[in-house]
């Protein structure tokens, strides 16, 4: 008889096939992640997650019987059956499939599984990649700063490693034998037992040994400056692993739910896009109609506003938020507006003015998104006015600014324009209705 | 271990931690009670500790150490992962191979006792029915399984290799459509040979090229003269026809196939075939594996090698593995075969050694001659499950399990009460569950039938159709996409009812080019 301990075998023998069986139900497996991501939070996005696709793309068949015909079955537990009794047939078993049916019967008709949060993501993400922004931004991906270098046994003392420390003083009271404070309690409480028992010789002889292990805890301190250590610092360049992601949203009137709902969907698709290539990643949702307003992600979202339309006050409390917390040198910024295109006539220069000399150097990215109402086409032949925004923001990429630009009118839309915008090596700043 | 006898040196461990001596200890005292009270007969054993991770893996694999790569295993290992963490499905305690050596999985979560009953379980009570029933000593080479499941990861790996790996998926999702058909069922002349099996695989790409394949031959005489008759005749017997293995079929005659298409599908239905037996004996198995564990666990109680406190655990365990629902209850899932079979062990083995007048009635061959277990040992070396419950099965037991016999016709508005556990219904009883483990019957009853040579090479298959029991039209659709696409040509199913001769339902596929053959 052999005993083979297996467990240490290298784990993922089935890797192959799941890689297999990923690539065989690809389409499905990647709509059902695309839909999935509705019903998710944006933070949520990063996780792995369960989905089901339609069973018919990864069926296997054989060769099997439908049921029906002529059957029978043997069955335990008979209560007040007698033979030549007539029962009706169950619901929905009634010449159909029965239950011995095998397990990958045509019954189910859909098939759920469990996706690691990487395969998620590369599902999700897959042919995507960031904007090619190097000539402009890549001096200040990495900024100088100090990282941990081990310990050392001199510094200053703000830098004092304490639990390094007391676990050398620790080991040092061990290996020298120092008294424990018990020992003592524990001895003189023998003591004072054998006086009272009136053991004199014994209580001396105690007595003794309590005063030679006192000079003994005397000579060996508790904390040691040999024991004492200190944090050590280096100077190290140290890439920027942090981004910021900037949502401006329009929330006047004007804006439905369906087109704040489109908007939802650019963001996370833009959240989880950033938090595939940095390691922290903040979000800043600004809402504005005539004022703007830093709010938390619900508030964003859900909860109604009225009032005209002045795009710049969001510009304006963009740039507040980047003085006081994100400044460029430390943090990649990235921003997306949505809107539906209005704003006040008035405010159109003092927009562009912030968006040329503040916002857009600061930024990595501006994406403006132009949400429409579904099937919102006007009749055939009819080309619709172009939005005020639209106007503005195709003028300043006539100046040069980087600006992307896309119009939304359904959910189905929001990936392809969201895949047109990073496709590898798409033209990112390209504009197009 | 210390040579003490009684007290607590006697145990074979203490509460619930274990380690390999442990497992060594509770081995060996399975073994000699296995061997000396039991009598059995078992390949050595190998005992492989594996987490549970690697239980999903073997899971997706049908419980084989090695397999070639496919996705459909991915996709099994997907579902049972699902199940697993979100607690739906337990895992199974351990997994047995029938390989010799016999290799028991066991689960590293297990506890002791859980050990003990598995090793007793499998590494024994399996182990013993791998080695000595009729038709897995007839039906696999335990010997060589493990060998030839290497070469044939191997061989599929290096087709990938070469042909691409869409080329091999695409022929082996074919092959698995057509696996339940690829088995051959009647006994054959000689006992399979694994080893020379990858030998012959080997010399078979050797001399390829020099194959010569007489059937097609261009010049066919007229139609309804003697001669053609005669040629008609000529090819059947060549063709090996009407012939049950269709993937076999398809191995020899397969006009388009390359020779690795071909090794393919032969690999595919050694596989099939390899678990043809299991398809046939599960109620006997896990009925002998069971009954095995319990009484060698009863036994180890008695000799004070496990303590009262585990063999409660044992017994909880035990309980529920052959805890058999009613059929209106909602964990029915038809019969478990570990409650049937333990309950049909338990019953014979009371038959032969305390029987009632009923008993003797009814089985004059063994009731009261005594030896129960050398009458088990017979009984698990002789049957399979259908001949084995119309054999077996007692009177008493169907009143017991409380069975009853339904007719279920679709042309009729309600199931009828065919037969119910009394003095009237126990012979019908038995037949009617004996032919629901009939191989046979579960499986459609496919033939190849013939090919049109004289005119467009179509394939034609028969499904004898019993009791109007008629193919799932959609699958049956696909399957005949891939039959159609290895044979190259046009392709028919007919369903003719066995009764009356008369053709129920045809099916059609005719080949997609490039898809597999060249």
């Amino acid at each position: 008889m052999h005993i083979v301990d297996r467990r240490r075998n290298p784990g993922g023998k089935s890797l192959a096939n799941r890689q297999r069986f990923l690539r065989r139900a690809k389409e499905q497996i990647q709509d059902a992640v695309r839909d999935s991501i509705s019903g998710r939070g944006m933070k949520d996005m990063e996780r792995g997650g369960e989905v089901s696709i339609p069973a018919s793309g990864v069926k296997e068949p054989g060769l099997r019987r439908s049921g029906g015909g002529n059957r029978e079955h043997v069955l335990p537990g008979n209560k007040e059956y007698a033979e030549g009794d007539r029962i009706p047939r169950p619901r929905g078993g009634g010449g159909g499939s029965g239950s011995e049916g095998s397990d990958q019967g045509s019954g189910e008709d859909e098939f759920r599984f469990a996706l690691t949060q990487e395969e998620f993501l590369d599902l999700f993400l897959e042919d995507l990649e960031l904007p090619d922004l190097a000539k402009k931004r890549m001096v200040v991906g990495e900024v100088s700063g100090f990282r941990r270098a081990g310990y050392s046994s001199s510094g200053s003392p703000a830098n004092l490693a304490l639990s390094r420390t007391m676990r050398n003083a620790m080991s040092r009271r061990i290996a020298l034998k120092r008294p424990k404070p018990e020992a003592f309690d524990a001895l003189e409480e023998q003591a004072r037992q054998a006086e009272e028992a009136g053991a004199v010789e014994r209580a001396e002889a105690l007595r003794v040994e309590i005063a030679r292990l006192r000079t003994r805890t005397l000579r060996i301190p508790y904390i040691d400056p040999l024991d004492v250590r200190y944090r050590q610092f280096a100077p190290a360049p140290r890439p920027i692993a942090q981004a910021v992601m900037f949502c401006l949203m329009d929330v006047s009137g004007s804006m439905t739910e369906g087109m704040k709902d489109l908007a939802k969907r650019f963001y996370l698709l833009l959240y989880v896009f950033l938090k595939r290539r940095y390691k922290h990643v903040e979000v800043v949702f600004i809402r504005h109609t005539h004022e703007a307003k830093e709010v938390d992600e619900d508030t964003f979202f859900r909860s109604p506003e009225t009032g005209g339309t002045v795009v710049s006050t969001a510009l304006v409390e963009m740039r507040r938020v980047l003085k006081a917390r994100f400044s460029p040198e430390d943090w990649n910024i990235y921003a997306a507006q949505a809107s539906d295109g209005d704003n006040t006539a008035s405010d159109n220069d003092k927009t562009a003015g912030l968006l040329a000399s503040d916002i857009l150097p600061a930024c990595q990215y501006y994406a403006y998104l132009e949400v429409g109402r579904e099937g919102d086409h006007g009749p055939i032949g009819f080309i619709p006015r172009e939005t005020d925004l639209w106007r503005l923001y195709t003028s300043l990429r006539g100046d040069g600014l980087a600006i992307a630009m896309r119009k939304v009118r359904h959910r189905k839309d929001i990936y392809p324009v969201f895949r047109d915008l990073f496709r590898k090596g798409g033209a990112n700043a390209a504009a197009s209705p | 271990m210390s040579t003490v006898i009684n007290g607590v040196d006697n145990l074979l461990f203490t509460g619930a931690e274990w380690d390999f001596d442990t497992v060594r200890r509770i081995h060996d005292a399975c073994e000699e009670i296995a061997r000396k009270e039991l009598g059995l007969d078992t390949y050595p054993n190998r005992i492989e500790v594996i987490s549970a991770e690697q239980m999903l893996d073997a899971y997706a694999a049908n419980g084989m150490p090695v397999l070639y790569k496919h996705w459909s295993f991915g996709k099994r290992f997907a579902r049972h992962e699902g199940l697993y963490r979100k607690g739906f499905q337990g895992l199974a305690y351990e997994i047995v191979i029938n390989s010799s050596p016999c290799i028991s999985y066991i689960m590293e979560e297990n506890t002791a006792l859980m050990q003990t009953l598995v090793i007793a379980h499998a590494a024994f009570g399996h182990n013993h029915f791998f080695k000595n029933n009729t038709l897995f000593r007839q039906w696999t080479d335990a010997h060589g399984i493990l060998d030839y499941l290497e070469f044939a990861r191997g061989y599929v790996a290096e087709c990938e290799d070469r042909y691409g790996a869409p080329a091999v998926e695409r022929m082996l999702d074919a092959a698995h459509a057509l696996q339940s058909h690829g088995i051959f069922r009647s006994p054959r002349r000689r006992a399979p040979d694994l080893a020379s099996e990858e030998k012959r695989a080997r010399e078979r790409r050797a001399h390829e090229a020099a194959i010569y394949n007489d059937v097609w031959r261009t010049t066919i005489p007229a139609a309804g003269t003697p001669a053609r008759r005669a040629e008609e005749e000529r090819r059947r017997a060549l063709l090996e026809l009407p012939q049950e293995n269709i993937l076999y079929f398809l191995e020899k005659s397969a006009p388009r196939l390359a020779s690795w298409q071909r090794e393919i599908l032969r690999i595919v239905r050694q596989v099939s075939q390899y678990f043809y037996p299991q398809m046939q004996t599960k109620v006997m198995n896990e009925g002998c594996a069971t009954y095995v564990h319990y009484r060698i666990l009863t036994r180890l109680h008695q000799q004070g090698r496990i303590t009262d406190g585990h063999y409660l655990e044992f017994l909880q365990s035990h309980t529920n593995v052959v805890f058999q629902p009613n059929y209106d209850d909602q964990r029915y899932s038809g019969f478990n075969p570990y409650a049937l079979g333990f309950a049909m062990m338990n019953d014979i083995h009371r038959i032969a050694e305390t029987p009632t007048a009923e008993d003797r009635e009814w089985f004059t061959d063994f009731a009261g001659k005594g030896d129960g277990m050398g009458i088990l040992r017979e009984g698990w070396a002789a049957f399979r499950d259908e001949s084995f419950i119309s054999q077996f099965l007692s009177p008493r037991l169907m009143r017991e399990l409380r069975l009853f016999h339904l007719a279920d016709d679709e042309d009729e508005d309600a199931m009828r009460v065919a037969a119910i556990h009394d003095e009237r219904g126990y012979r019908r009883l038995r037949r009617a569950l004996a032919r629901q483990y009939d191989i046979g019957r579960m499986d459609p009853d496919i033939h190849v039938m013939d090919v049109d040579l004289a005119g467009d090479r179509r394939l034609i298959l028969h499904h004898r159709v019993l009791e109007r029991q008629l193919l799932h039209a959609e699958e049956a659709k696909a399957v005949l996409q891939h039959l159609a696409d290895l044979w190259g040509y046009d392709v028919v199913l007919k369903e003719i009812d066995a009764t009356e001769d008369r053709i129920l339902k045809e099916h059609h596929a005719a080949a997609r080019p490039g898809i597999v053959g060249g």
